[in-house]
């Protein structure tokens, strides 16, 4: 089986095979040897799976933040709706994950619910871009952007992934994210080529985030052991085309890239920015205080 | 109306009969954001399939695609269906959540384009065949006055699925059903 027949038998049958899309699958190479042992591998879906879904909740969770607070009711749906499309995705992937996991303890399977709610900031392997504060629209759009951007070139290639049931969620997520993309690539238009005040807070929110960067491309162990099964993408490989697809906007915006930092922070590692805690003794209190409590 | 598949097992003449009263159900079971529009003509209806159940009783399954994965409408849709369908007699139902091939707006009937329409929601102004499509910004046509000289004010509005415009020519506001 050549390399490219093991990525098209991974893709979901009606994802839309065009140029782009091809060729960003032959970057995902399927390496027939590199296959770890069953056990690893079930881990390795588990671990990528609760990675991808632990990040779009918690990116979720802050944009709900601005529901009721946007500085324009179109922006408070705008941002409302992204969330909701990421919430929809973890949803998928939590129940992806939940589904391949083995029974805890006391022999009870945890659902996508315990997921989401009942695990503490030092089992949340998102990365540390997306668990950043809004502190204010500009902020909340770069992060957005930025995310947005590395997103895209990550669904692209994992809708070829080998692991059907996560390629299958990507091409459906992907076209959720083309939408977030350019609703975030072109705020950053509009404020960064905008008023001067505008400007100067683009570009405080893009020097102070930049730093976040380097996780995304930065693989882990399961990134790379996800990467060796061709279950997903090589994270290396999409650094280029994610930084062209940045700098174009940025240009446009008139905004200046700053400086790569060396130092990776390591929220997949769980090795978490200040924020996390906060946020999730937020998002869980509800469940923490009145376990099993529904409406 | 798009094809919907339908997978009778040993091609039984009680199940075939049993998945065409099915779908004829499921034309009556409305989308609960766009009550003009039927789950079948929103394209989300994958496959009706009529398979043994418990105790000697045929099961009803029903494949249903989301249209957004964070849409919430996606679970009163599958109440509706099933409620439906157990008001008809069907006392065993099963919905499938069928991921693959994503949903897409190119799925929505013609006859459920002309009622959004009619509603007051610009369908979907071009396929998504071409990727290159997503891109773009395509004409939008108002749907009171037909006019192609529309702007839009916001990517988002009150459903995942639609965008806000407004027509430059009859001045009104309207919604926009994107492509995807």
């Amino acid at each position: 089986m050549s390399a490219q027949a093991g990525i098209r038998s991974g893709a979901s049958p009606g994802a839309n095979h065009d140029v782009e899309a091809v060729a960003a699958a032959a970057v995902c190479e399927a390496r027939e040897d590199a296959t770890p042992a069953g056990g690893t591998q079930h881990d390795v879906r588990h671990a990528y799976a609760l990675h991808l879904g632990d990040t779009s909740l918690v990116l979720a969770q802050r944009l709900g933040e601005w529901v009721g607070h946007a500085p324009a009711i179109e922006e408070d749906l705008a941002l409302a709706n992204v969330a909701l499309d990421l919430l929809g995705q973890t949803r998928h992937l939590y129940s992806y994950a939940a589904g391949i996991e083995a029974p805890q303890a006391d022999g009870r399977r945890r659902s996508e619910d315990d997921l989401a709610f009942l695990r503490g900031p030092d089992e949340f392997v998102n990365l540390t871009l997306v668990e950043q504060p809004n502190v204010d629209f500009g902020h909340t759009i770069v992060r957005q952007f930025l995310f947005d951007a590395w997103q895209l070139e990550l669904l692209e290639r994992l809708q070829f992934s080998q692991e059907r049931a996560l390629a299958e969620i990507a091409a459906k997520a992907l076209k959720e994210t083309r939408y977030h993309y350019r609703f975030s690539a072109g705020w950053v238009v509009r404020l960064g080529d905008g008023t001067q005040e505008s400007h100067r807070r683009m570009q405080e929110a893009l020097d102070a985030l930049w730093r976040f960067t380097h996780e995304l491309f930065v693989p882990n162990e399961t990134d790379r052991a996800a990467a060796d099964a061709a279950i997903a993408p090589d994270l290396a490989t999409m650094r280029a085309p994610w930084l062209a697809r940045v700098e174009q906007v940025l240009g446009e915006a008139t905004l200046a890239k700053p400086a790569d930092v060396d130092y990776a922070w390591h929220g997949k590692r769980r090795q978490h920015s200040e924020h996390l805690g906060r946020l999730l003794a937020e998002m869980q209190y509800m469940q923490r205080t009145y376990p099993g409590a529904q409406w | 109306m798009r094809e919907v598949p339908t997978n009778a097992p040993q091609g039984t003449q009680a199940a075939a009969g049993i998945e065409e009263e099915v779908l004829r159900l499921l034309e009556e079971v409305p989308d609960p954001e766009i009550p003009v529009l039927s789950v079948v003509e929103l394209g989300i209806i994958r496959y009706v399939r009529v398979e043994p159940g418990a105790a000697g009783q045929q099961r009803v399954v029903v494949g249903v695609s989301p249209t957004y994965t964070g849409c919430p409408a996606t679970e009163v849709i599958q109440g509706a269906i099933r409620a439906r369908l157990e008001q008809a007699g069907h006392r065993e139902v099963r919905i499938d959540t069928v991921l693959a091939p994503a949903w897409t707006s190119d799925w929505l009937s013609e006859s459920g384009r002309a009622k959004l329409r009619e509603y007051g929601i610009a369908p979907p102004a071009q396929s998504v065949t071409n990727v290159r499509h997503l891109f773009r910004d395509p004409t939008v046509c108002c749907p009171r006055c037909n006019s192609a000289r529309t702007e839009r004010i916001s990517e988002f509005a009150s459903t995942p699925c639609k965008a806000l415009y407004r027509c430059s020519a009859c001045l009104e506001p309207f919604e926009y059903f994107k492509c995807i």
